[in-house]
């Protein structure tokens, strides 16, 4: 490839944050009008690379060129001069004010000391048309999809004049019909002449739209390929450093009695509104009952309300033959619940406290960690040694406080501690999110043995792919009604998506004929 | 930056800040003129150099041991109760009342009864605070804050118009308490050269050892941490976050009036109307913050802010500069403890602010997270379920 294609070249960037290398000799290349995806694990160095590209960062060594000229990007407003953009995986727009409003925010066109709304807008909906970013400029954010508002995003930046554009983890929050416009959007910004990086982790997205990919790991080049010629499994292996299974092996289905069934159930969401509008549903022992969705379509309130940490206003749950509505936390965990939190920093532990008392945060008042109110820290040390072991988590030591672990293994400690408790039902929302490859493998191995020892198991992810290769049964939840049961082995993405905005399927309900 | 380890870092900031405090008192008696050696020196001399010295050094410590560990319980539960004042003179008028109102009741009766009546008086005044959290999400520093002024007036309004005359002295003083209601040990006093130390440093002592064992070996000290440092995770796995914020407020109310207990029984003998929010209660606060509210530190801090106020007694007296230059002291000592929690927050803010965040989801600066000490910050109010 000829220099003057090439819009943004790293070379050797080590970034040394006291002693430890975040990035360690890392060179990337982008070449004009070509999308280039950036592959790597969590904590791989990612991040902090393009934080030094878009100036939030200083690299310790190394050079970057922009457009061929040696660069020194020493602030965002700098970036932003040399036309570096950067679609965020949080949107970073004001929810009451209009797409067009966000849009011009910062760098409004004036005609004297009033704002030309006019000219403004004629220059959005010309960009909105050049790019195929179709959007209503009157309308509030708060009303539009995440997916709009993901296009507002790309507006904002192509507004500012961004020529390369860096995306992080952009799907992450799409349904499988909007992930693929999106891929489309991008080949179309792509086409005319815009650079893109797309930082993500899923592969497909790589093989649909990127020309070459760029792996790192633990903050190494592992090397940059073309996409065309790499497979999605040498991918994984060169992002983890071993081989991977991509495909899990399930057993045969062995289902027992029912262990959950919800009936009827309203759960009202935190300002008043019915988040879960009479939903039944019912898991057998043995089962992996796959809840799909997108997310906010009640998949919080349902958790929350089968664990006891949300109110129930009508209908009712019982666990293993017992009327649970409405009980306490505690004596539904008692009842043979296992639950693992969506956001393992804010539900799941207190970083604060050593890996040892995490493992206990339900059991401490139990035999043999407390007796009459005393703490025997024998006991809970000998427990957290076992587990540490069992589950293979990478500690220094269980008195340390488990924020200095890292996520994959914060996410060990609570599925060590839910799972040893051997409870009948396990409730897993979201169990593999922000984890590596190697990480999520291993969760959904243990999820997969609890299963086949006959555990009921409860599985809410708002990836299709986990919810695929791991249930038994998928119920698609919209606007907290099921708008769906189906059989992964019956059912393909397209179908799912749909499902999942709303748009019901004809014929047998597959719940139905379960009970 | 120098490097040190967290654990290196909790004793050292406190001590910095205790030096630090002393440079701003010489530094401010050097420019109006005065020796600040001559003065730390009879400061210290008059505070320990002899045993009456000691014994007032030991007195003053004892009721500012149980609001420092009163306003530590409530801080481990995620509580910042600013009512230790309110708290402890409820625990003193009632205790003085019991007694004066029960003279011939045997002792090994009445003191207990006098103590726990305190000690409950006390739990009430912290309790309403902490109902109100648990059920309507009110902001504990402002309720507290305002039971102050509620006990502040009430117990004027008692004393003077509803405690028998019979049990006064005019309209602003009890009669003193009888000898079986009492704290004052003759041998401890006559030990301490006739000083007003009492019995109450026993049961300061153990005051520390209890909330010791408490925090560091009981299920109920493991629910109130894990409620104080993560209030989500707690419900989460089933620990009642309301039963914990009553429970730790009723502790910490508890223990603050035993603080002023300790006022009435052994130090006055008596109640005296108070003008406003008595002292003990803020520098327990303060105390409790320098001692980062461990037991051995409280301990510490405590006699540490005894010598300072009975030294600078001494020091006005021997090296006759003036009393107040002990209450810069002490402002500049908390002044830098407090930049400790300044700089805690604003490093914990900026971290969240920076780029890597919005990458990691789930990240977010719960309650205490970074900051080892007191939650300062006003957080989302609402309802606890």
């Amino acid at each position: 490839m000829e220099n003057k294609n090439t819009v943004i070249e790293m070379k050797h960037i080590v970034k040394d944050f006291n002693g430890f290398k975040a990035n360690n000799d890392i060179n990337l290349k982008l070449h004009k009008g070509e999308i280039l995806a950036l592959l790597g694990e969590n904590g791989a160095g990612k991040s902090t690379l393009m934080s030094i590209l878009s100036g939030l960062l200083e690299p310790t060594s190394g050079e970057i060129f922009v457009n061929g000229e040696k660069t020194n990007i020493a602030s965002p407003t700098a970036a932003k001069k040399l036309g570096i953009g950067m679609v965020h995986q949080h949107f970073m727009l004001a929810n009451s004010f209009t797409v067009l409003e966000n849009i011009i925010l910062g760098h409004e066109t004036t005609k004297g000391p009033v704002l030309d709304i006019k000219k403004a807008k004629e220059k959005v909906l010309a960009l909105s048309e050049r790019y195929h970013l179709a959007i209503d400029p009157d309308k509030k954010v708060a009303d539009i999809t995440v997916a709009q508002q993901q296009r507002v995003e790309i507006l904002k930046i192509l507004y500012r004049g961004a020529n390369i554009l860096i995306f992080d983890e952009p799907t992450a929050v799409l349904t499988p019909q909007e992930i693929k416009e999106f891929m489309n959007i991008l080949k179309g910004l792509a086409h005319e002449g815009k650079s893109i990086i797309l930082i993500t982790h899923k592969l497909e997205e790589i093989k649909a739209v990127a020309d070459e990919v760029t792996i790192i790991r633990t903050g190494q080049d592992v090397g940059t390929y073309q996409v065309k010629d790499i497979s999605n499994k040498r991918m994984a292996e060169l992002m983890v450093g071993h081989a991977v299974e991509m495909k899990l092996t399930k057993r045969a289905e062995n289902f027992g009695q029912n262990i959950l069934e919800v009936k009827d159930l309203q759960v009202k969401e935190n300002r008043g509104n019915l988040a879960i509008k009479g939903l039944s549903l019912s898991l057998r022992a043995g089962e992996i009952l796959g809840i799909a969705g997108i997310d906010g379509n009640g998949q919080d309130e349902l958790v929350e309300a089968i664990t006891g940490l949300r109110h129930v206003d009508q209908g009712s749950v019982i666990i293993n033959g017992q009327d649970m509505t409405n009980k306490p936390t505690r004596k539904i965990t008692e009842q043979g619940v296992a639950s693992i939190p969506a956001d393992r920093q804010k539900y799941g532990l207190i970083l604060q406290m050593s890996v040892a008392d995490n493992l206990i945060l339900q059991s401490y008042y139990q035999q043999p960690f407390s007796h009459h109110g005393i703490i025997n820290f024998d006991a809970i040390k000998k427990h957290a040694k076992a587990a540490v072991k069992k589950f293979d988590i990478r500690t220094a030591s269980s008195d340390l406080p488990t924020g200095e672990l890292s996520g994959g293994n914060q996410q060990k400690v609570i599925i060590a501690r839910e799972l040893e408790r051997g409870s009948d039902l396990i409730i897993a929302f979201q169990p593999t999110r922000g984890l590596d490859v190697g990480a999520i493998e291993y969760i959904h191995k243990q999820l997969l043995k609890e299963r086949d020892r006959g555990k009921a198991i409860l599985l809410v992810s708002y990836e299709l792919n986990e919810i695929m290769q791991l249930s038994d049964r998928i119920l698609v939840l919209h606007d907290g009604q099921k708008s769906g049961v189906v059989k992964p082995d019956q059912t393909n993405e397209t179908e799912l998506g749909l499902l999942m905005t709303g748009i019901q399927k004809e014929g047998q309900d597959l719940d139905q004929s379960f009970s | 930056m120098i490097k040190v380890s967290a654990k290196t870092k909790r004793y050292l900031v406190p001590i910095i800040s205790v030096i630090a405090g002393f440079l701003i008192g010489a530094i401010i008696m050097l420019i109006w003129s005065y020796n600040p050696i001559t003065a730390y020196s009879s400061m210290f001399a008059s505070a320990l150099g002899n045993m009456n010295g000691l014994g007032e050094t030991i007195r003053e410590a004892t009721p500012l041991i149980f609001t420092a560990v009163g306003f530590a319980i409530a801080s481990k539960a995620g509580f910042f109760n600013i009512g230790l004042p309110g708290q402890a003179q409820a625990g003193w008028l009632t205790s003085v009342w019991i007694v004066l109102a029960n003279p011939t009741l045997p002792k090994y009766i009445l003191l207990p009864l006098a103590i726990l009546a305190g000690a409950l008086a006390g739990a009430i005044v912290a309790g309403i605070a902490g109902f109100l959290r648990a059920y309507f999400g009110t902001n504990e520093v402002i309720t507290t804050i305002m039971l102050n002024y509620i006990v502040l007036y009430l117990c004027q309004y008692l004393m003077q118009q509803v405690m028998p005359e019979s049990l006064r002295n005019g309209a602003d003083t009890t009669k003193d308490i009888p000898a079986n209601g009492s704290l004052h040990l003759d041998w401890l006093s006559h030990l301490f050269g006739d000083s007003r130390i009492n019995a109450g440093i026993f049961l300061g002592i153990g005051a520390i050892l209890i909330y010791w064992f408490l925090m560091k070996k009981t299920t109920v000290g493991f629910e109130i941490k894990a409620v104080g440092l993560n209030p989500f995770a707690s419900r989460y796995a089933g620990i009642s976050a309301k039963k914990n914020i009553i429970l730790s407020m009723l502790l910490s109310g508890g223990f603050a009036g035993i603080g002023g207990v300790v006022q009435g029984l052994g130090t006055y003998q008596n109640y005296f109307t108070q003008t406003s929010s008595i002292n003990i209660g803020w520098d327990g606060l303060s105390v409790a913050l320098l001692g980062n509210s461990t037991a051995i530190g409280i301990l510490i801090a405590s006699l540490l802010f005894s010598i300072l106020k009975i030294g600078g007694l001494g020091m006005q007296t021997v090296a006759g500069v003036p009393y107040e230059i002990v209450s810069i002291v002490i402002a500049a000592i908390i002044f830098f403890i407090a930049i400790k929690y300044v700089f805690e927050l604003l490093f914990a803010v900026n971290k969240t602010a920076s780029y890597k965040h919005p990458l990691k989801k789930g990240t977010e600066i719960g309650p205490n997270n970074g900051v080892d000490g007191p939650n300062i910050k006003l957080q989302k109010e609402g309802p606890v379920l």
